[in-house]
């Protein structure tokens, strides 16, 4: 499966170094968005060159490789990905939570809970969590260096004064290890909760922002709120359509043309899991 | 009923065929060769070079085949195989004092040493469409069979940016000291405040259409800048390595660049007396419009250095520097193509459910407990 005319992982041993080195300053400093000379990959920018950075600078020929776009491993993108790092690397592939070393993701945080020596790889588009407030790096950073959060705060009140409840939905911000805001990718809130105290690794890789972030296994992570107003997830009526599960982030499928509405299981794997566990399907809609 | 959605892999699988028979197109027609995307598509492949950060005709003119003439494609295609080529040894600075000249331009003088060099430009071609060419096979039209001569070598023809430097009347951009290694845009990120070096460098690999609308939006009051075409030339200067081992220069071969110094007004300051400035263009190949509107840009971009008021876009370095790469910008853009089902789930489940407090409030009801769930 591995292509021999393509170095190990795509990227060259050099490059790979000094990728490293970032991961582990962001190691040292949750939450910090560490800037590092990110390269031009065979991937566009945008469609998850950074955790592919950062995958291609960690993996190894042991490794056990998982890719899901939108919790799913079967979508366009995900496959590409995947397909990319058998080509460059031949390291073997699942679609197993629970059996992956590693797992880079779009949009998602397995529902499956992560264990100790797992590193899960987001993708990232934009790692400025003030970027759309304040659109110059050269302010947020001081803004981050003096730990001066209040546009945040007060953008997340205006949301209440306006609709009664704050209005972001995904990439929610989170504050890391009670010093750092940082963006945790375009994932739903619903994931945000699964950030905090993970007994795994969770790198976070921005390819055309060129910044690398981490957030160290049982490091806190906390969704910003008001005492009043305190952060809350995402809850639907009915479980998975397909598995019944309950307990996991339901995507909306239309099945017809009158209305007809059907959820299902983000996570791929967990809806099969829960199937295969034999936990009874819900009628479907 | 709803099947998961599987079949991905076939997909692009079958993607790649379609790709690969749409580029070739109709097999009965000859396949276009390397060699004449070289030899007759030059300015793609110069622009291809030049954005593509690789003095390379072949690969370029391979980049041009492979994206089926999607110039900004066959950029990317060049940075990724340029991006993990190893760093083996810096060249000297190309000289382009010395550069064999095919066209040299200046606007600013009617004549000069060396003089005026009108050479191969589209400038006063009247553009009409050359139904010749239509034709495959033909003979050359009469104005190329008559083969215009090499010039004869010409005087030495200095830069008009030297000649005005004599008198003092523009600003001098010496080597600063210790003549530092310059930022490495390929190798380290791009951080604000950004030194010049890593500027130009950005304004190289930049997109030549971005690049001129903010070049243009100067002289549409947008950072009036004043300018004057100083001098243009475009040739081939030779490219000199000095390798550690043997202590002394040799040459590599020649390259094709562009070069474009740009002269403004500029009145003074409490520092500085009333002087020309100056912007500063460079490109592979034969690529004016890129270096003409690369020497703008960085004019306006040395605003604050200056001590001009910063009011417009082309003056903010932030913000030309950060939108300026097509492989950034393409690929962002373009990322939105990909799935978003997670995220515009969510944002859905919200307008519902803002939707839904608002019916309330018109009826008077009073609010439901379980008003976070949803669906």
């Amino acid at each position: 499966m591995r292509d021999p005319h393509i170095h190990f992982a795509y990227l060259d041993e050099r490059t790979k170094r000094m990728i490293r080195r970032a991961i582990l300053k962001a190691v040292a400093i949750p939450g910090y968005q560490v800037p590092f000379g990110s390269r031009e990959m065979p991937l566009p920018y945008g469609w998850g060159t950074g955790g592919i950075q950062v995958t291609a600078s960690i993996i190894g020929s042991d490794d056990v490789l998982k890719v899901i776009d939108q919790g799913s491993d079967d979508t366009v993108n995900a496959v590409n990905i995947r397909r990319f790092f058998q080509r460059t690397t031949g390291v073997e592939v699942t679609t197993d939570t629970t059996a992956a070393s590693i797992i880079q993701t779009r949009h998602r945080i397995p529902e499956t809970p992560l264990r100790e020596g797992q590193i899960l790889v987001y993708q990232v588009p934009v790692p400025e969590p003030m970027q759309h407030l304040e659109p110059l790096e050269v302010e947020t950073r001081k803004l981050h260096a003096l730990q001066e959060y209040g546009l945040m705060h007060v953008n997340l009140y205006e949301d209440l004064a306006h609709f009664g409840q704050i209005a972001t939905t995904y990439d929610y911000p989170v504050l890391v290890n009670d010093r750092y805001i940082m963006a945790p990718s375009p994932i739903p809130k619903f994931d945000n909760p699964k950030m905090h105290m993970n007994p795994a690794l969770q790198l976070f890789g921005a390819g055309r922002e060129k910044r690398i972030y981490a957030v160290p296994p049982y490091t806190s992570v906390e969704s910003l709120g008001f005492d009043d107003h305190p952060f809350s997830v995402q809850r639907w009526e009915q479980p998975c359509g397909i598995c019944g599960a309950r307990d996991s982030f339901l995507d909306e499928v239309i099945t017809d043309d009158r209305g007809g509405r059907l959820f299902v299981c983000s996570d791929s794997d967990y809806c099969a899991k829960t199937q295969a566990a034999g936990v009874l399907a819900a009628p479907s809609l | 009923m709803y099947v998961a959605v599987k079949g991905g892999e076939a997909a692009i699988l079958n993607s790649y065929r379609l790709l690969a028979q749409q580029r070739r197109g109709d097999p009965a027609v000859t396949e276009l060769s390397i060699d004449q995307i070289i030899q007759q598509l030059r300015l793609a492949v110069d622009r291809v070079m030049t954005e593509g950060s690789v003095y390379d005709p072949q690969l370029a003119a391979l980049a041009i085949k492979q994206s089926a003439g999607d110039l900004v494609e066959a950029i990317f295609l060049l940075r990724a195989y340029r991006a993990t080529l190893p760093r083996l040894a810096y060249t000297e600075a190309i000289d382009t004092g010395r550069m064999v000249l095919s066209r040299r331009v200046s606007a600013t003088f009617k004549d000069l040493p060396g003089g005026q060099l009108l050479g191969p430009t589209y400038d006063y071609t009247q553009r009409l469409l050359d139904f010749s060419l239509l034709a495959t096979g033909a003979a050359p039209s009469a104005d190329t069979s008559t083969h215009v001569a090499a010039p004869a070598p010409r005087e030495a023809a200095p830069r008009v940016i030297d000649l005005l430097n004599h008198e003092g009347l523009v600003e001098d951009q010496a080597v600063p000291e210790g003549d530092p290694e310059p930022f490495d845009l390929t190798r380290q990120p791009l951080r604000f405040p950004a030194d010049r070096s890593a500027r130009l460098q950005n304004l190289a690999r930049a997109d030549e259409g971005f690049l001129l609308a903010m070049a243009y939006s100067t002289q549409r009051g947008y950072a009036e800048s004043h300018p004057f075409v100083g001098e243009i030339r475009f040739g081939t200067v030779e490219l000199c390595l000095v390798p550690e081992e043997l202590g002394f220069e040799i040459s590599l071969g020649d390259v094709a660049v562009t070069e474009c110094q740009m002269v403004n007004q500029f009145k003074g300051s409490h520092t500085e007396p009333p002087q020309f400035t100056r912007g500063y263009g460079l490109a592979f190949g034969h690529s004016e419009r890129k270096a003409m509107a690369m020497s703008l840009v960085d004019r306006a971009l040395r605003a604050q250095e200056l001590g001009e008021e910063v009011t417009a876009p082309a003056q903010m370095p932030e913000f030309v520097m950060s939108h300026s790469d097509s492989l950034e910008s393409s690929g962002f853009v373009q990322h939105l193509k990909l799935p978003h089902y997670v995220d515009f789930q969510s944002e859905l489940e919200l307008v519902r459910k803002m939707r839904k407090a608002i019916a309330r409030q018109d009826t008077g009801a009073t609010p439901d407990p379980k008003d976070d769930a949803h669906a």
